[in-house]
């Protein structure tokens, strides 16, 4: 079924109970696998769910239609939540997040290009080499006159990377209005908060000073998102930076905001806490995980 | 078509025009040098095909992926050792990983920098591309196989690197010659040594053979222009027939042509190898003439390591 870009007003309700559910298979696929990063993850939830739930243009049928929107995933570690909204927009099958990070697997533990062409514009987890792909991406679609949109997603120490401000550059030189960059900005990066570890604030200012157009909201907030994307759809001449004010872990409280579930698993009573405090909706079906213990 | 002395770097951007002409996927990105590296053609017959990147070697890279990945056909250029190693990750994860269709074209491979030392030279590049899976390496020896590299590039699908030359070299194969991606060429028969040599070190192979030929030695030259994928039939078989080997590179000798060879033989056919090369150590300012004499890059070197490997037969 195909899936146009932001049609119509964004059912909100829906947006938020599939954000939801991705943060249940988030929290599923990373405690089945036995590791990953859950943080950034459950973070962008709701990001994730407002691209695939109303932004994106996509078709399942003809998944690799020229002109369909493409997403980046430059902060490749959070990819448990993207392939969840994969499985919840029909493009794969639930099944499969149980398979995410084993042994041939097309869920790698960080997003290969080579295991779902279809999906996966590019590999990513090395952080900063995403975005200069997205930039590529955006010239060529501008080249073959595509209405496609490029949505680029990074993480807040991800800007440590110079590459990213290299990217930057890029986007704004080339006015590159097909590029919605957004910023999961939640203050965290492995070893503690980003103002200690290496400081990026003023970051409107700096990206502002880079030449784009600067949106902040809160990245939890599916109003503000979905007002965001629109107002990064209608400018034109340059691209857009959406940065999400978001707390790492959001949706679980007893892990919200602490530095330790950057790259932690939850054990199993763990799992049972965060599954609980996410909560469940009778829209949405867990998926299956076979011969679990 | 060329003939004489030509540079490299102006028959790839030769090659480049022509081709861009057959094929408008063709797109050509630059990192600030598009005279050095000769882009300048492209850029003025297909403007809106030609993207200036400023001085930013992994972004241009990365970038490229993108466009590939899209359906273009892009060939990057900029200097040997800037791209090797300042987008090395670039290379490994946007290109190669995602076998993505990039054509990293390169110049002043080598020494051929001359004056400006050590930080322009490139010594490593081969080797640090040879490490990278999905890697094709084209190393031609001189203008008309520049040419016809850039083409069998554009061509194929798959992430290539190719090496030129800055400055004039001798042109020593045919216009009509063939050229096949990993298919390596014979340029002169014989038995007792075989030669195999890459880039602008294979004129300097037929010289030495030349000269070994006045006291009766028959070197076999080969044009090892594909170091990846390496045509292994024609080392083993030219080992065989000759049964000692000597390789010719502009290049560090750990890793790169020397390395691959030796890799070759002592899995199937252990015979006795010396290497011309660059040996472990960076270069300096200097005549490129220079610099190919004091680090050991002639083909009087080469002749002194073929009668030495003679001897070990």
């Amino acid at each position: 079924m195909k899936q146009k870009r932001m049609q119509g007003n964004a059912d909100l309700q829906k947006l938020t109970d599939l954000a939801q559910q991705l943060r249940r298979d988030t929290i599923r696929m990373i405690h089945h696998a036995g590791s990953g990063h859950i943080g950034g993850a459950l973070g962008l939830a709701d990001y994730m769910a407002a691209l695939y739930g109303w932004a994106m243009q996509y078709d399942d049928l003809d998944p690799t239609d020229p002109d369909r929107d493409r997403i980046v995933l430059s902060n490749g570690h959070t990819c448990a939540v993207w392939y969840a909204a994969l499985a919840r927009s029909g493009l794969i099958p639930l099944e499969e997040l149980a398979t995410h990070r084993r042994m041939g697997s097309r869920l790698q533990g960080h997003p290969a290009r080579k295991a779902m062409p279809e999906y996966i514009e590019t590999s990513s987890g090395p952080l900063g080499q995403g975005f200069p792909v997205a930039n590529g991406i955006a010239l060529s679609l501008r080249k073959r006159v595509s209405q496609g949109r490029v949505y680029v997603i990074l993480g807040d120490g991800e800007l440590q990377e110079g590459q990213v401000w290299e990217a930057f550059m890029t986007s704004a030189h080339y006015k590159l209005d097909t590029i919605c960059a957004f910023i999961n900005y939640n203050n965290i990066q492995i070893d503690g908060k980003v103002e200690d570890i290496m400081g990026i604030a003023p970051l409107a200012d700096k990206i502002k000073a880079f030449g784009w157009h600067v949106v902040e909201i809160d990245g939890h907030d599916t109003a503000s998102i979905v007002a965001a994307l629109s107002e990064a759809a209608s400018t034109k001449g340059k691209p857009t930076a959406i940065i999400g004010n978001t707390i790492m872990a959001k949706g679980v409280p007893s892990m919200e905001g602490d530095a330790k579930w950057h790259g932690n698993t939850p054990n199993d009573a763990e799992t049972e806490a965060a599954l609980e405090a996410v909560g469940t909706n009778n829209r949405f079906k867990d998926f299956p995980i076979a011969n679990r213990a | 078509m060329y003939s004489g002395n030509k540079a490299m770097r102006d028959a790839f951007g030769d090659a480049l025009a022509d081709i861009g002409a057959q094929d408008d996927r063709i797109v050509v990105l630059t990192a600030d040098l598009t005279d050095a590296i000769k882009v300048g053609k492209f850029k003025e017959r297909f403007p809106e095909r030609f993207y200036q990147m400023g001085i930013k070697e992994s972004d241009m890279i990365g970038t490229a992926a993108g466009m590939a990945i899209d359906g273009q056909i892009p060939f990057t250029s900029t200097f040997a050792v800037f791209t090797t190693s300042l987008a090395n990750q670039a290379i490994r994860v946007n290109v190669a990983y995602n076998n993505a269709n990039v054509k990293i074209a390169t110049s002043h491979g080598g020494v051929c920098v001359g004056a400006d030392g050590a930080t322009h030279q490139a010594f490593e590049d081969v080797a640090l591309m040879r490490l990278i899976p999905n890697m094709t390496i084209l190393v031609p020896c001189d203008a008309n196989e520049a040419y016809k590299a850039t083409i069998a590039a554009a061509k194929m699908d798959g992430p290539v690197y190719l090496r030129f030359g800055r400055i004039p070299s001798p042109v020593v194969t045919g216009a009509d010659d063939p050229f096949e991606i990993g298919k390596a060429r014979i340029l002169r028969d014989g038995k007792d040594v075989a030669i195999v040599a890459m880039g602008a070190m294979v004129p300097a192979a037929l010289e030495a053979a030349s000269i070994l030929a006045a006291d009766g030695i028959k070197a076999k030259i080969v044009d090892m222009h594909t170091i990846k994928p390496l045509d292994e039939n024609t080392i083993i078989e030219s080992a065989k027939e000759c049964g000692c080997v000597v390789t010719a590179e502009e290049h560090t000798v750990l890793g790169g042509l020397g390395g691959a060879v030796a890799e070759v033989l002592a899995k199937n056919l252990p015979t006795p190898l010396r290497m011309v090369g660059v040996l472990d150590t960076f270069g300096e300012s200097g005549e490129p003439q220079e610099i190919l004499e004091k680090y050991h890059l002639t083909y009087s070197d080469i002749v002194k390591q073929v009668r030495l490997v003679l001897k070990q037969k």
